[in-house]
């Protein structure tokens, strides 16, 4: 069966992260969130923590904790003596640290840490795919659902507000779609990379298209490229999948950021 | 006031309205009121708190203290202050208009063509110059058939010579729709040509009235400072030679291309206030 060649689960698993993570990364720069992102995708590791601890499943503890720092980190939003952008590095940084001390103290586990941080294609099972489909599915739905008011509020949020749009609910259910696509792709990419599966194929993405729908589109395209041709540069030189498949992307963004200075540059020399 | 015919019911009106940030309060005391077919105008320096007070009649911003009226069903236009689109969402014209509502085709272009930006439907937000970007914003307001528009500063970016220009729009739209205007402006030397009714705001209202009444006032004189009565000069000297008065309910044809167009009138009417 194709699902018992690792090389094939891993591909598959890939694929969907990068379906998922591509439409999401496309708010996730026009709302400028990168910082966020990683945010939330460091207290992964308190969520692993967690799981293990409380004998729960791993991507629901993951999960959950994420969503748990995110909201965490609207409510602090709202006093004013520490800003947005120390407030993200303070919850990032301990999130992250916690998680690794509680990990480190449970001495009778046994865990590939460099594979939750950097990601490891060997350890995705059937189980992961199902997880990553059926989750998948779930973000991509909501998204469709929700994509009309979360775009007019990440244009203006005043404005989306004075035409009729309630824009914490929408800002909630955001945040929990990155908390489940954070979830599910950690064991790909990495807990300390899926900032990068979520920005760099959307920002690459940004050259290529006119509205909103196509960069969508394009970056997706650009995800299953780089997850296909990281994976395959992962088997043949033995290298951590997570970075192979960002080292891919980025290299991916240069040659559009190349491609299009070259554009501007020909249209100057034309004129 | 000396003949009172009977006035049609406000819009969106706001009364005893106080609101604080922290301890530091923004709104004292303030009443507004809009009515169809009236442009009223806002103006005041930096943190006067104009803005939040549009935001508070818009529902945005809940107030502390005070009572806030809009007509049941009344469809606002809002023109936000600046639009700021982030560079790297890719946004054309006619997915603009279509943000928080569809629309036909015609009826998108047909909007557009009212703003003189038809031109414009397929083009990028990004490449759009000041003074066309804000004609889209309100070719979109358009679009919802305002009651009410709500415009902030609508000509921020806007270069002198399309000043002019779009308050004449503004006024164009109001004679064509009878809607109720309210705007937030800087431009004291051709705001007063085309407005109704002026409300000098400092956390509380200070004067408001006619524009001619307003000029008068020792508060407009406080609040803009000595150089801003030279405006007065300006203001009564081109309507006497231009024969442009105020009548009382009238509505008031001042698409006047000899409106004060000086840059240094500008800069001498707000010496500090970009905000």
């Amino acid at each position: 069966m194709i699902m018992d060649d690792f090389l094939w689960r891993a591909g598959i698993a890939g694929i969907g992260v990068a379906l998922i993570a591509g439409p999401l990364g496309c708010f996730i720069v026009w709302r400028r969130m990168a910082y966020f992102g990683d945010t939330m995708s460091h207290s992964a590791l308190l969520g692993v923590a967690l799981g293990f601890l409380m004998e729960i499943n791993l991507t629901v503890s993951v999960a959950l904790v994420a969503v748990t720092i995110s909201i965490l980190l609207v409510l602090l939003q709202m006093q004013r003596w520490v800003s947005s952008d120390t407030l993200l590095g303070i919850l990032s940084h301990a999130s992250l640290s916690i998680g690794l001390v509680v990990i480190s103290l449970m001495s009778w586990l046994r865990i590939d840490l460099l594979g939750l941080l950097f990601g490891d294609i060997l350890a995705v099972t059937v189980e992961d795919i199902y997880w990553i489909y059926g989750g998948g599915l779930f973000v991509l739905a909501v998204l469709i659902k929700i994509w009309r008011p979360l775009l007019a509020i990440t244009v203006h949020e005043d404005l989306a507000c004075a035409e009729g749009i309630q824009a914490l609910p929408i800002r909630l259910i955001f945040m929990l779609l990155i908390a489940l696509v954070i979830a599910v792709a950690m064991k790909i990419v990495g807990i300390l990379l899926i900032t990068a599966l979520l920005i760099i194929p959307a920002a690459t993405a940004r050259r290529l298209s006119r509205s909103p729908e196509s960069m969508a589109f394009f970056s997706v395209l650009v995800g299953v490229v780089s997850v296909c041709a990281g994976l395959m540069v992962s088997m043949e030189y033995d290298t951590p999948s997570g970075p192979s498949i960002v080292t891919v992307s980025a290299l991916l963004f240069t040659l559009a950021l190349i491609g299009g200075q070259l554009s501007h540059l020909t249209h100057i020399f034309k004129r | 006031m000396p003949v009172k015919t009977k006035k049609p019911k406000p819009l969106v009106s706001a009364k005893g309205v106080y609101l604080s940030f922290g301890k530091k309060a923004v709104l004292i005391n303030t009443n507004v009121k809009v009515r169809p077919n009236e442009i009223v105008t806002l103006i005041g320096p930096n943190g006067a708190g104009k803005s939040t007070l549009i935001k508070v009649l818009l529902g945005l911003v809940k107030p502390d203290r005070g009572v806030i009226k809009r007509q049941p069903g009344l469809s606002i236009g809002y023109v936000p202050q600046k639009l700021t689109l982030d560079e790297t969402l890719p946004l054309p014209v006619h997915r603009l208009m279509t943000l928080t509502q569809k629309a036909k085709h015609p009826d998108i272009i047909q909007a557009l063509k009212e703003t003189n930006v038809d031109g414009l439907i397929d083009a990028p937000v990004h490449t759009l110059s000041g003074g066309e970007l804000q004609r889209v914003m309100i070719a979109r307001a358009l679009l919802r058939k305002p009651d009410l528009m709500v415009l902030d500063e609508p000509t921020q970016g806007v270069d002198i010579s399309g000043e002019a220009a779009l308050y004449a729009l503004i006024g164009t739209i109001r004679d064509r729709y009878g809607c109720g205007v309210l705007m937030i402006s800087h431009d004291l030397h051709v705001v007063m040509g085309t407005t109704d009714r002026v409300i000098g705001l400092d956390r509380k209202v200070c004067c408001k009235g006619k524009p001619a009444k307003v000029l008068n006032h020792p508060e407009y004189t406080r609040l803009f400072g000595p150089q801003a009565a030279q405006h007065l000069a300006i203001y009564t000297h081109q309507h006497s030679t231009h024969h442009h008065h105020h009548h009382d309910g009238d509505i008031c044809q001042h698409h006047d291309d000899g409106a004060c167009r000086n840059p240094n009138h500008l800069s001498e009417a707000l010496p500090d206030d970009h905000g």
